[in-house]
This record gives structure tokens, sequence and C-alpha cells, in this order.
């Protein structure tokens, strides 16, 4: 019935859609109304069906029987729905567990899923036993007007028990994260970190790589021109050298340090093959570290899917466009990595080498002064 | 001192009596200006409900939106015009629909709908007091919700459409006017019908706060209350101390949007032009917010959990397993929900040690639930379990909030925070756990109480029905999106189309909009029975479920006061179901130990010496007769 009337729908749209664009697209009212009216038989098929059962209770009654036992049925709804709900929860898990991530692509993602493994099999184990003894409880001690509840008020050393021992798995898994957290936020910046700036703004991503002296030059933001979007600072010779960069590039099992910057408002550098997010907050410049350790190729090979890119994209409500706000990553050989940076066009090109000249003399005459750069 | 205060008010209460007999109540006075906590938690339910409607169909069209994102569907621009050109909901419509769908939902409905009506209803009739400490408090309570319940709607109306940062209305999003549609003139009124619900909830607050604390009937003292009033007044304690920096945040926002001051921006270009805003914190916001925002969270479920509570053990015939521990697992989650904030925030920024210590404090808080969630079960364990909807509604907010307490697990792990953060396992986790369990315990709370409200008994059929279609869609509905968040998909999004990795989830997104359809349709099986069953339902009896709490024992038909004559004293907790030895199987508060001498057990007696004596000499007695026998 469900794909029916997704057919269904289908069809009044494609009809409505077919109108010109000038003339607003027309209603399908038959459509309308026969939705209604399922509705309406559905309701009618409920109150239909409510009323046999109390025709068949009341006869029932009649005859000298007693009448459905609801407490009885509702019990058998309740086993009924742990069964089928077990075997769900089976489905859903093999089926859709299936479609989530791969293998981490990152040093520090391997620790995560270790950590996401263990988390998941000791929560599922509770997952299971309390859902099953909740509804087999349930139909164990349905109703009976024979019998009489066992008055149990309390029990302090069960109660004990069932307070140290979740407090004591929590304390494991708490020890664990905190110091596997410690360890991926705190690491500790190496000569070698290759800096890339992520800045991100309404509704993209803008990428700044180092030149050959592997230093990023200061930004401002009150520096922002068209031209100069970032608001890089030419008065400082490291900015100079530095790339302006369309597609992320990343050399496999080498030391990323992103520098994660926003211009308008909250966005969230997003990278889930490699266990990365960070937000990216105005005025609060962040870093996150991490090392991919599977290329591209490789990745694709794993998938088997040919078409397959890394992405990083906005995971921070940042207004109507938030939903396609995305770079492509690639990770390569170091090689790869060389030839392709070597490719890349300095930040400093033509048009706004043109326009510091202008910029710079105005400011002097101004004698406005430069406020320090936020990052590095 | 709670024995005074009930005499004063029965004094208060007999001038009160002769004044009523003169005039009979307005229409005015009687439905609209109430006083009587009993007509205000009505108007707190009847609203609640409204609101709920109104999130809930919000909700569907962004579902639709989700599963077809590239059709058209004429109907929707009839319906809502500049909103959906083409027969498609805009982006930036998009975004307003789940931020007012949430904002309702976590305020209007769980937080006013839920406290609201069954604080106002159950702490005078549970704990025995003719009314609210101050009704007229209580009343402007209620006004002032609807007020913002009617500013946050017609926020629908002006030209550029509500609020759209999402619920937590993050600036700088929200703080510029031009960074989105929605935070023009639609963010202004989002933030004025915030500061009224806020009002409303602290003038709720504090006279259920007051009322528990100095309006009990003789004997009713703290350990002889029922956990509903025990969680209600957690929850208002709760909201009195978290709510008032939500104002705080709010009002320094509004003094950013209106006023240029700087307190959360900070080195702003916006579409290439600079904006003169210096030294702010976007994550002072955050910070403020998230002081209430979790705290919240508990607002919603920690009445949901007290009502589950008593509705399984008066429906179990059995009592309530581990009071004490109950109760206590209750304030240490009070407590524990002021330090836990951080766990919203792991990946903004925030200094990571800081984040290391919400941690620790998040995993703890898991401690007291999870004693809850032990005790419920084995509440049920052994007892004599009766099916009504209330009692299905109730195992339903166990069963969710098991299955989302766990994911919490997950969630307040900084590590596993950081790829799961604001993905769809997040949506899963906290629709399930805060979000079902907290509707299902209303719905446990309606279903109830509804002979206490209106007199009358709702269909126990169509019941059923609503529970099983809401139950299972629920599941069908949420516990898919916890893979999609695990394959990395992000909440919030208008369309999955953009990305070829997202585009397998489309089929997922397509049943999950249809088993929620089915669930919204099966909420009109409520509606039906609720609105009907007020005018048409059996008529109830003074205590349809045969429960022990106080607010049976008060008659059918409401009377301002309560009870007719004098408030019955309470001599016993409200959980002595199936007693051994006892005639029936539950003897209510009011019942005297010395009625029931067959049934008590030396227990009864710890703190009353002469009691147990008393005890002692009749089981001699006892012993000494069958002897001669």
């Amino acid at each position: 019935m469900l794909l029916g009337t997704n057919l269904l729908m289908a069809q009044t749209d494609a009809g409505s859609a077919a109108t010109g664009q000038a003339e607003a697209p027309k209603v399908d009212w038959t459509g309308v109304a026969y939705y209604v009216l399922i509705f309406f038989l559905i309701c009618l098929g409920v109150a239909v069906v409510g009323k046999i059962l109390k025709v068949y209770d009341l006869t029932l009654k009649m005859q000298g029987k007693k009448g459905l036992n609801w407490n009885t049925v509702m019990a058998t709804f309740c086993i009924i729905f742990l069964l089928i709900g077990l075997y769900g929860a089976y489905w859903s898990f093999t089926e859709q567990g299936s479609m989530t991530l791969p293998e981490a692509a990152s040093a520090h993602g391997v620790k995560i899923d270790e950590m996401f493994t263990v988390t998941t099999i000791l929560t599922m184990i509770v997952f299971f036993i309390t859902q099953i003894l909740l509804f087999t409880f349930l139909f164990r001690y349905r109703y009976s007007a024979k019998r009489r509840a066992h008055f149990l008020p309390h029990n302090n050393t069960i109660e004990k028990v069932w307070t140290i021992i979740p407090a004591v798995v929590l304390t494991i898994l708490v020890v664990f994260g905190f110091f596997t957290w410690q360890k991926i936020m705190n690491s500790e910046n190496l000569k070698d970190d290759i800096n890339i700036d992520v800045t991100g703004h309404q509704f993209a991503w803008e990428l700044r790589y180092p030149g050959k002296d592997g230093v990023l030059g200061p930004k401002d933001f009150r520096l922002v021109t068209g031209t100069n979007n970032l608001g890089v600072n030419f008065k400082k010779k490291s900015s100079f050298d530095d790339l302006k960069v369309d597609t992320m590039y990343l050399p496999v099992n080498k030391s990323i340090r992103l520098n994660i910057l926003a211009q308008d408002v909250i966005h969230s550098v997003y990278m889930p093959y490699f266990r990365v997010q960070l937000n990216a907050v105005p005025g609060l410049p962040t870093f996150f570290k991490f090392v991919p350790t599977i290329t591209t190729a490789q990745m694709r090979a794993k998938l088997d899917d040919p078409k397959f890119e890394y992405t990083l994209y906005c995971n921070k409500i940042c207004g109507g466009s938030h939903y396609n706000m995305q770079k492509v990553v690639r990770v390569v050989s170091e090689a790869e990595y060389q030839t392709w940076l070597s490719k890349q066009k300095p930040y400093l090109n033509d048009a706004l080498r043109k326009e510091l000249h202008f910029a710079s003399a105005n400011e002097q005459s101004n004698g406005s002064t430069n406020r320090l750069a936020l990052n590095n | 001192m709670s024995t005074l205060a009930v005499h004063d008010h029965e004094v208060a209460h007999h001038d009160e009596h002769g004044h009523e007999h003169h005039h009979d109540q307005s229409f005015l006075s009687k439905y609209v200006f109430s006083m009587d906590h009993k007509m205000i938690a009505k108007q707190f339910l009847i609203t609640g409900i409204t609101m709920a409607v109104i999130a809930m169909i919000l909700s569907i069209l962004f579902r639709i939106q989700l599963a077809y994102p590239e059709k058209t569907f004429p109907l929707l621009t009839t319906l809502l015009g500049r909103f959906a050109p083409n027969g498609r909901i805009s982006p930036d419509f998009y975004l307003a629909l789940v931020t007012i769908h949430g904002t309702i939902m976590v305020f209007f409905v769980l937080t006013a709908g839920l406290s609201g009506t069954f604080a106002n209803l159950l702490i005078p009739l549970q704990v025995g007091a003719r009314d609210m400490a101050s009704p007229f408090m209580n009343m402007l309570s209620y006004w002032l919700f609807f007020l913002a319940s009617v500013i946050m709607l017609s926020s629908f109306f002006v030209q550029k459409g509500p609020a759209s940062g999402g619920w937590t209305i993050y600036p700088p999003l929200s703080a510029l006017p031009k960074a989105m549609p929605g935070s023009g003139e639609g963010m202004t009124l989002w933030l004025i019908s915030m500061v009224l619900f806020v009002a409303s909830s602290l003038m709720g607050g504090i006279n259920y706060v007051s009322t528990v604390l100095n309006m009990r009937t003789k004997g009713m003292d703290l350990w002889k209350m029922p956990l509903t009033i025990w969680a209600l007044f957690l929850t208002a304690i709760l909201g009195i101390l978290a709510f008032p920096v939500l104002v705080a945040g709010v009002v320094l926002l509004i003094f950013d949007r209106s006023v240029g001051t700087s307190f959360y921006l900070s080195d702003i270009v916006l579409n290439g032009v600079q904006q003169p805003f210096e030294g702010g914190s976007p994550i002072l916001f955050q910070h403020l917010f998230w002081f209430l925002g979790h705290p919240e969270v508990y607002i919603v479920i920690m009445p949901a959990m007290g009502i589950s509570s008593e509705v399984m053990s008066v429906n179990s015939r059995k009592p309530i397993f581990g009071y004490h521990a109950m109760v206590y697992s209750l304030i240490g989650i009070t407590v524990l929900s002021f330090i836990v904030w951080g766990h919203h925030m792991f990946v903004t920024g925030m200094n990571p040690f800081l984040g290391g210590v919400f941690m620790i404090t998040t995993l703890i808080i898991a401690v007291p639930s999870a004693v809850k969630t032990f005790n419920w079960l084995a509440t049920l364990w052994r007892g004599n379990i009766r099916f009504t909807p209330a009692m299905l509604f109730a195992i339903g907010m166990v069963s969710f909030f098991i299955s989302g307490g766990l994911t919490g697990i997950f969630l307040g792990n900084a590590t596993l925070d950081i790829n799961l953060h604001d993905t769809y396992f997040v949506v899963a986790h906290f629709h399930l756990v805060m979000g079902s369990a907290a509707i299902f315990g209303m719905l446990a709370g309606v279903y109830h109480w509804f002979p206490k409200m209106f007199g009358r008994m709702m269909d126990e059929k169509l019941g059923y029905l609503h529970f099983w279609l809401t139950f299972i869609c629920a599941y069908l509905v949420f516990f898919p999106m916890h893979f999609m968040g695990l394959d990395g998909v992000p909440r919030r999004y208008y369309a999955f189309t953009e990305f070829a990795s997202m585009q397998k989830w489309l089929t997922i997104n397509t049943f999950v909009t249809w088993a929620a359809i089915i669930a919204a349709l099966s909420q009109f099986g409520f509606l039906y029975n609720f609105f009907v069953s007020m005018f048409k339902g059996e008529k109830a009896t003074q205590n349809p479920w045969e429960s022990n709490t106080l607010e049976w024992t008060t008659p059918v038909e409401h009377l301002h006061g309560n009870w007719p004559g004098e408030i019955p004293t309470v001599y016993r907790w409200p959980y002595d179901y199936s007693k051994p030895g006892a005639e029936q199987d539950y003897i209510p508060q009011t019942v005297p130990y010395s009625q029931t001498m067959s049934s008590n057990l030396p227990h009864d007696f710890e703190d009353n010496p002469a009691g147990l004596e008393a005890l002692n000499t009749y089981t001699s007695t006892l012993k000494a007769n069958e002897q001669v026998k």
C-alpha cells in the first residue's frame, strides 16, 4: 500500500510540474481528496472493528462466558512486540549497520573506533537484557484475579549491586575515554606539521596552504576586500608565498594541522572518514591535528567505488545552504602531493598585487595600524 | 511546620467557602481567568496539546522534504505560500520548521505542557492542599505561557518567517539579521516569547516548590510523598535555578542584535563586509544556553519519570521498588544536571581539558539513571500487571528511556562525540530519551488522571490502538537514524542530494517519513478520544484505578478547595499495594495503621516506637490465640 501511494503521489507531482514556469503550480485537488478519503475510510474501519469487538464481547458475556481479557491480549502483544522488535533490531544492525562509515582513515580515528566498539558491546548487552526483561515480565506477570503481586518494597543488597556495577563500568569507560580524548586534542605541535588554514563562510570553505617557508602569514578580518577575501596581512613576508588552493590535498601518514576559522557565523569542519570534527568559530581560531593513513585510491579500492572522494563538510547550522557546503579532500602519496603543491598558485595574485599598491598608499595616509593576526 | 500551614489554610478556606455560596462563578472567572489549580492544569494541558499538534505538523512538513527532496507538492505552495515556492519547501523555511518544531516541543509541550499540567493538577491533590500557595501567580503563569505561545506562533506571519537558527539559536547566526532571513523579526519574536515563557515558568516553579514545602496535609512528611510529587518538586527547583540563566543569555543576545554590543560577536565579515563587533565570544552564549539547556532535558524527563513510577506501581499492584533509591536518584540527577552542560560543547573549540571534565560528570549522571531503570524493572517483577493505556505508555517510556539513554553513553564520551556530534545519531538519541520518553510519560499521565481532570473515563481500546501505533512508529522513525549518524550524516540538512555518500540514505528517509506520518495520524485517535471522552465518556468512579494516593479521595465533581470537609490526614506511604494480610490489594494513604493490624510490618514503624510496641503486642496476642486454638 505504501508503495502504491508513493507512486500515485509522484504521478500527481509530475502532472503539476509540467505546467509552465510563469504559472503557479496547480493543486491536484482530487489527489488531496483521495488521501483525505483514505484517511476517513481507515478511521471508519477502526470504528467498525471497535464496534465488532464490543458486540463480540457483549455476546460472550450474554452467553455467560467471560468477556475478552484485554490484559492477556495486551500481554501477548507485548511478547509479540519483543520478538518482532528483537528481529527488527537485528535486521537494522545488519542492514543499515553495514551502510555506516568504513574503518577510520586516520591514526587517532582507529582509537576512536576501538572505543566505539567497546562501548557498543557493553551498551548492547544492557540494551538486550533490559528490553527482554521488560517485555517478558509484562507477559509473565500479566493480571490474574486469582493472584496477588509479591510485596517487595526494597532490597538493599541488590540495589547496591546495580548501583555499583554501572558505576564501575562507567568509570572504566570514563578513564579510557578521558585519556584518549586528551591524547587526540592535546597533540604537540611538530616541526614538520603541515599547516592548513580552513576558513568557513556562508557557504563555502577557503583553503590556504603555506608556501616554501612552511609558515602561514597572519590574517586580520579588517583587511578583507573583494580580492583579499581572507584578509591576509601582506605586511609580513611569510604571507607572500602562501598558496590559494581549491581541493584539499593531504600527503598520507603526515601530521596535518588544520587551523579552523570562520568569518561570519559558526561552521563546523566535519570529515567523518577521518573522525575529525571541530567547530569554526568567528573570533576564536581553533585547530585539529590528525594523521591520514589511507589514501583516496586505497579507500576507493576498499569500498569498491571508483568515484569515492573524501569530503569535508559543514556540520553546524549556518544558513540556507548549510546542506551544501563541502570541499573535496584527497589523500595522496608524498610524491603526488609535492607535484600537486608545485602547481598551486600563490594567494598573492596579480589582481591583489595591483590592489595592494593602492591599499598600502591609502593606509599610510590614514595612518591606521596593523592588528596582530589571530592565528599562529 | 506543615501542620501549621494546613491549619492556616483551612481557616482561609472556610471564609472562601462561605463567600462562594453567595454568588456563582462567572464563565470568565471559572474557565478563563481561573485561579483554581485544576482548571489551570487543564488550560496548560489543552494549550500543550494544541502546541504539540502544531509542532507535529511542522515535523511532518520537513519530513516530506527529506523523503522527497526532488519532488514538488503544489499543495505545499497553497498552504505555505512564499515559504514553499514552486511546490517545495525553501531551504530557509526548512530550517525555520526544524527550529520551531524543536522550540515548541522542548519548551511549550514538554516543559509547560508536562510540568504545567501535572504539577498544577497533582501537587495540591497529592500533598493534600486546597490549592496552590499563590493561586493568582498560578493564573499569571498560565497566561504568560499562553502569550508566549501566541508570540512564538505569530512569527510565522512576519515577512521573513520565523526564527531559523536551530532551537539552540547560536549567535552569530541568530545575532546577525542579515545572516539568514529567520534572524530578522522572527528571531526578535522568538526572544520575546522565550523571555515571557521563562517568566511563566518561574512563577509556576516558585508556586510548586512553596506548595510542596509548606502546604502538605497532616502526616504527609517528605518521605510519604508519591514519586510524582518528588519529581515535580525537583523539576521546579531545577527550573528556578536554570531558567534565569537563559534569560541572561537571551537579554545579552537582544543587546547584540539591537543595541550594537559585542557580547557574543567578534571578527565578523558578513558577505564581504566587515562588522563593527570586537571582543565578544560566541562560546559564551553556548555556555549560558546549555547551563539552562542541559537541566532543561531533565526538566523534561523527570516529571515523566515520576508519572511513570506512579502509574507502574499502581498498575503492577506492587510498591515501587526502592522508593528511597528512586528519590535519591532524582536528587542525584537534579544536582548533577547542573555540572554536565559542557558535553554539548565538546567540539566547539572549548578548552579540551574542560571537555574531559564534563565527560566525567556526564557519565556519572548515567548511574542514577541506570538505578531508576533497574528499579522499574524490579517493580514489574512478580507484579500483577493491569494493562491500562496509562500503564502501556509508562512501559513505553521505560523502553524508550533505555534505548535512548544507552546512546547517551556514546555521546557523553568526548572521544566518540568528535564523530557523532550534530549527526543523526544525536537526533535519534534525544528524540528517544527525552522526546518519545517524555511524551509517553505525559500521555501516561493524561490517560491515568483523565478521570480526575474531567470526571469521565477515556476509551480504553482506542487508547490501546493509540499506544501500539505510536510506540511502533516511534521506534521505526528513530531507530534507523542511529545508523545514519554513524555514517556521518549531519542533522539540519535540507536535502541529502548534494553528497554522493548520503544518497544511499534516501530510501531510509522515505521509510522514516511514512512511519512518522502514520504516527502523526494515529494521534488523531488520541485527540478524538480525549475530546469526545471529555463530554461523552463513561462517568468515572471516585477511585477508578484502586490507587492509594490522596487525589482519589476527592469527590469526582470538582469543587474549589478539593475536599468538601476537612483535608484527610495521611498515615502511610503511597505504595502499600498487595500488602500481605491486607483485605484488598491496596491501602490508601489515609488509612491509619490501627485499622490494618493484620497487614502491618515491623518496617512500617521504624521511626515510631509506640506503634512498633502495639504491633508486637498484636502479633504476640495473635500467636497466643493460635496456640489456644
